[in-house]
C-alpha cells in the first residue's frame, strides 16, 4: 500500500473517531459557558447512542430507508435534551452541586438505557444491527490526493461536526447570545443587572450540551458500531470533556483537541502495520494519547481559563 | 437527651433517608412502568443479600472496595478536588500488590503480606500525586489529569501482569501466594470471600475523621478545600496541601486495590476495560455526603444493592440495571435537597407551629 492512500485512510479514521468527541465537546462548551459544569457528558452521549440505535431501528423497519438514520439522530437530540433537563432542573433550580447532578446522569442513563433495551428487545443486552450512515463522497474534492481520501469521502455526521465547529464559535463569539452566554458564566450578577435572565440563558446552554452530546453518542452507534450494548460508550464523554478543557472552552481548540484524541486512536491500527512496531509493547502504543495529553497541558497550558463563575449556583441574593 | 434531640432534629439524616425511599419509589415507578413487580422485585433483593451466611459474607466483599474508593473520592473533595481517578489507583494498586506478592514470596508471609499491602497504598497514592503535583505546580485541571491516569494505569497494569507475572496462554496473574483471606471465618460464613481489606477499611475511616477533624493538617486540608484563596492568605501552603491530600486520597484506592488481588480473587487479570472502581466510588462518596462515616453507610447500601441486582433478574426477572436507576436517583435527591425540603415541608411547617405554641 503506497504512502499517500494510507495517509488518507488515516486522516479519515482519525475523522471517524473525532466527530463524535466534536460534538460532545462542543456541548460541553456551551454548557460550562453557562457556568455550569457538565461532567454527565458521559451519560448524555449514552442517552444519544441508545436513542439512536433506537430511533433508526424503528425508522429503518418502518422502510424509511437511507433517512432512517437521520431519525437516529433526531431522537438522539430528544433523548439527549430530556436527560440534560434532570441536571439543569437539580443544579440550576434546586442549586444541586454541578459535579454531583452530573454524575447523576451517568448513573441514570447507564442504568435506563440497558433497562430500556432488555424491555424493548426481549432481554437482549444489544439492539438490533443497524445499517447507518455510508461514507458520502463529495463530487471533485474527494479526487484530491490524501485529503481527498481524507476528508471529502467522510460520513455525513463528519461533514456535519466540521461545519458545526464553526457555527458554534460564531454564535459564541459574535453574536449578542452568544455574549450573554458567556457573560453568565463569568459573572452572572453583572449579566443579571443588565437584564439577562441567568438561569434562562444556563438552561439553554445545558439543554445545548445535551443535544450535542447526544448527536456525539449517536454518531457512534450509526458509524462504528450499529448497534447499543453497554461498551458503547466507554469512555468518550470523559475524552470530550478532556478535550474541552484542553481546548480552553474554545470551540476551535476543542475541534483541535478531539481530531489530536481521535488520530491517537486511529494511529493504533496502522502503526501495527509496521515491522518496527513489534518491539514495543501494545501497551505502550495504547497509552501515546494519554501521556502526550498530559505532556502537552504541562508544556503549553498555563494556569487553567475556565469560565470563573464555573460551578456555581446563582443566587441573586448573594451580589 | 436534649443532645439526643438535637441529633435527630437536625436534616443531616433526614434528608439522605427521604432520598433513599424517593430513590427506591422512583425504581419501582420504572418497574411498574415496565410491567415488572416492584414488591416482588424489592424482596428478591433483599433475598438475595440477606438469605444464607455466604451471600451476607459475600455482600460485605463486594463492599470492602467501595468503602475505600468511596473513602479516597471523599477525602479529595473535602480537600477541594474531584478526584476522578480512584480507578486508575485501584489498578496501580492491585498491580503493586501482585508484584510483591508474587516476586517477594521467599519473604515468611508475616512480613509479606504488610509489605504488599503498603506497597499497594503507596503506589496508588504516588499515582493520585502525580495528578495532585501537576495541579499544585501547572495549575492543570486535575479532572482532566486522573482522566487520563486512568487511562495509563490500565494500560501500564496490564503491561506489567503480561510481562512479568503472566501465566503463558492465560489472560492473568500467576497466583499470589500473599492473602488477606480471612480463612478462619470460612467455616461460618460457607466460605464467603471475606478479607482483612474490611478492617482496613473500617480503619482508614477512622483515620479519615480523625486526621480532617481532630489535626492541625487536617484543618489546613479542610481550610484549603473550602477556599484556597483565604487559605494562602492565611498562610497556608495551599500547593503542599494538594498534594498531601491527592496523595492520602490515593493510598485508600491503592488498599482497595490490595484487598481486591490479596483477598478476593488471589491473581491480577489483564483487564479489557475499566473495572470502574472509581465510578462506583464517586457515587458511594457522594451517597455519603462526603463524611467517613457516610461513606461506610453509603458503601453498605450501594454494596447491598448491586450484589442483591442479580438477584432481582434471578428471582423476579428484572434487568438488574435497574438499580442503577435506584441509585441514580438516590445521589439525585441528596444533590437536590431543595426537592426533598419541598416534601417534607408539610411537617416542617407543623413543628414549628408547635414551637410558636
Amino acid at each position: 500500500m503506497d504512502v499517500l492512500t494510507l495517509l488518507g485512510q488515516l486522516l479519515n479514521t482519525t475523522l471517524v473517531f473525532s466527530t463524535a468527541l466534536i460534538f460532545a465537546s462542543l456541548g460541553g462548551i456551551f454548557s460550562e459557558r453557562s457556568g455550569v459544569v457538565n461532567i454527565g457528558l458521559e451519560g448524555l452521549m449514552m442517552f444519544g447512542a441508545f436513542a439512536a440505535a433506537v430511533g433508526g431501528y424503528y425508522a429503518q423497519e418502518a422502510g424509511m430507508g437511507e433517512l432512517a438514520p437521520w431519525v437516529g439522530v433526531l431522537s438522539a437530540m430528544a433523548v439527549g435534551i430530556i436527560g440534560s433537563l434532570i441536571h439543569a432542573v437539580a443544579s440550576i433550580t434546586f442549586k444541586a452541586d454541578q459535579t454531583i447532578s452530573g454524575t447523576v446522569i451517568n448513573f441514570l442513563a447507564a442504568g435506563s438505557t440497558l433497562y430500556m433495551v432488555k424491555l424493548l428487545f426481549e432481554g437482549s443486552g444489544e439492539t438490533p444491527l443497524l445499517d447507518g450512515f455510508s461514507k458520502f463522497a463529495i463530487p471533485g474534492l474527494s479526487k484530491i490526493p490524501i485529503i481527498g481520501e481524507g476528508i471529502f469521502n467522510s460520513y455525513p455526521t463528519t461533514y456535519l461536526a466540521i461545519v458545526l465547529v464553526i457555527i458554534v464559535y460564531l454564535v459564541l463569539f459574535k453574536t449578542p447570545f452568544g455574549l450573554r452566554l458567556r457573560a453568565v458564566g463569568e459573572h452572572p450578577s453583572a449579566a443579571d443587572t443588565l437584564g439577562v435572565n441567568v438561569n434562562r440563558m444556563r438552561y439553554i446552554g445545558v439543554m445545548m450540551s445535551g443535544m450535542l452530546a447526544g448527536i456525539g453518542g449517536a454518531t457512534i452507534t450509526l458509524t462504528t458500531t450499529g448497534t447499543f450494548a453497554h461498551n458503547t460508550i466507554s469512555g468518550q464523554g470523559f475524552i470530550a470533556i478532556a478535550a474541552m478543557i484542553f481546548g480552553k472552552w474554545n470551540p476551535l481548540g476543542a475541534f483541535g483537541a478531539a481530531v489530536f484524541f481521535g488520530f491517537s486512536q486511529a494511529i493504533r491500527n496502522y502503526v501495527q502495520l509496521f515491522e518496527w512496531s513489534k518491539n514495543i509493547p501494545q501497551e505502550f502504543i495504547y497509552m501515546i494519547p494519554y501521556v502526550l495529553t498530559i505532556i502537552v497541558l504541562v508544556s503549553t497550558v498555563g494556569r487553567s481559563s475556565a469560565p470563573k463563575a464555573l460551578g456555581q449556583a446563582y443566587d441573586p441574593s448573594k451580589r | 437527651m436534649n443532645k439526643l434531640r438535637k441529633i435527630f432534629a437536625t436534616d443531616s439524616y433526614i434528608v439522605p433517608l427521604v432520598a433513599i425511599i424517593l430513590g427506591f419509589l422512583v425504581g419501582a415507578i420504572v418497574m411498574l412502568a415496565g410491567g415488572y413487580d416492584p414488591i416482588a422485585a424489592y424482596s428478591a433483593l433483599f433475598k438475595r443479600v440477606f438469605g444464607s451466611t455466604y451471600d451476607i459474607g459475600e455482600a460485605i466483599r463486594e463492599m470492602t472496595p467501595l468503602m475505600l474508593t468511596g473513602l479516597a473520592v471523599a477525602f479529595a473533595f473535602r480537600s477541594g478536588m474531584f478526584n476522578i481517578g480512584a480507578d486508575g489507583q485501584v489498578l496501580i494498586g492491585m498491580t503493586a500488590a501482585s508484584v510483591v506478592g508474587i516476586k517477594l514470596a521467599a519473604l515468611p508471609s508475616f512480613l509479606l503480606v504488610p509489605l504488599a499491602v503498603i506497597a499497594a497504598g503507596l503506589c496508588g497514592g504516588i499515582w493520585a500525586g502525580i495528578a495532585g503535583y501537576l495541579k499544585a505546580k501547572r495549575g492543570i485541571n486535575e479532572v482532566i489529569t486522573t482522566i487520563m491516569l486512568n487511562w495509563i494505569a490500565l494500560f501500564f497494569a496490564n503491561y506489567i501482569v503480561r510481562t512479568f507475572l503472566l501465566i503463558p496462554g492465560q489472560n492473568r496473574s500467576e497466583d499470589i501466594p500473599a492473602s488477606l483471606s480471612m480463612t478462619f471465618l470460612n467455616s461460618f460464613f460457607d466460605n464467603a470471600r471475606l478479607h482483612w481489606g474490611t478492617a482496613i477499611a473500617l480503619a482508614a475511616a477512622v483515620f479519615f475523621y480523625v486526621y480532617l477533624w481532630k489535626t492541625k493538617q487536617g484543618y489546613e486540608m479542610r481550610a484549603v478545600g473550602l477556599n484556597p484563596h483565604a487559605a494562602e492568605y492565611a498562610g497556608m501552603n495551599v500547593g503542599r496541601n494538594v498534594i498531601k491530600a491527592m496523595f492520602i486520597s490515593g493510598i485508600f484506592a491503592g488498599l482497595a486495590g490490595a484487598g481486591e488481588v490479596l483477598g478476593v480473587f488471589h491473581y491480577q487479570s489483564v483487564f479489557a476495560g475499566s473495572p470502574g472502581y472509581g465510578f462506583d466510588g464517586i457515587a458511594v462518596a457522594l451517597l455519603g455526603l462526603t463524611h467517613p462515616f457516610g461513606v461506610i453507610l453509603a458503601a453498605i447500601l450501594y454494596g447491598t444493592l448491586t450484589y442483591g441486582a442479580a438477584g432481582m433478574s434471578f428471582g423476579a426477572d428484572v434487568p438488574p440495571e435497574l438499580i442503577r436507576i435506584v441509585i441514580g436517583s438516590i445521589i439525585f435527591f441528596i444533590a437536590a435537597q431543595g426537592i426533598v425540603r419541598w416534601v417534607l415541608k408539610p411537617f416542617y411547617f407543623k413543628r414549628k407551629k408547635e414551637k410558636v405554641l
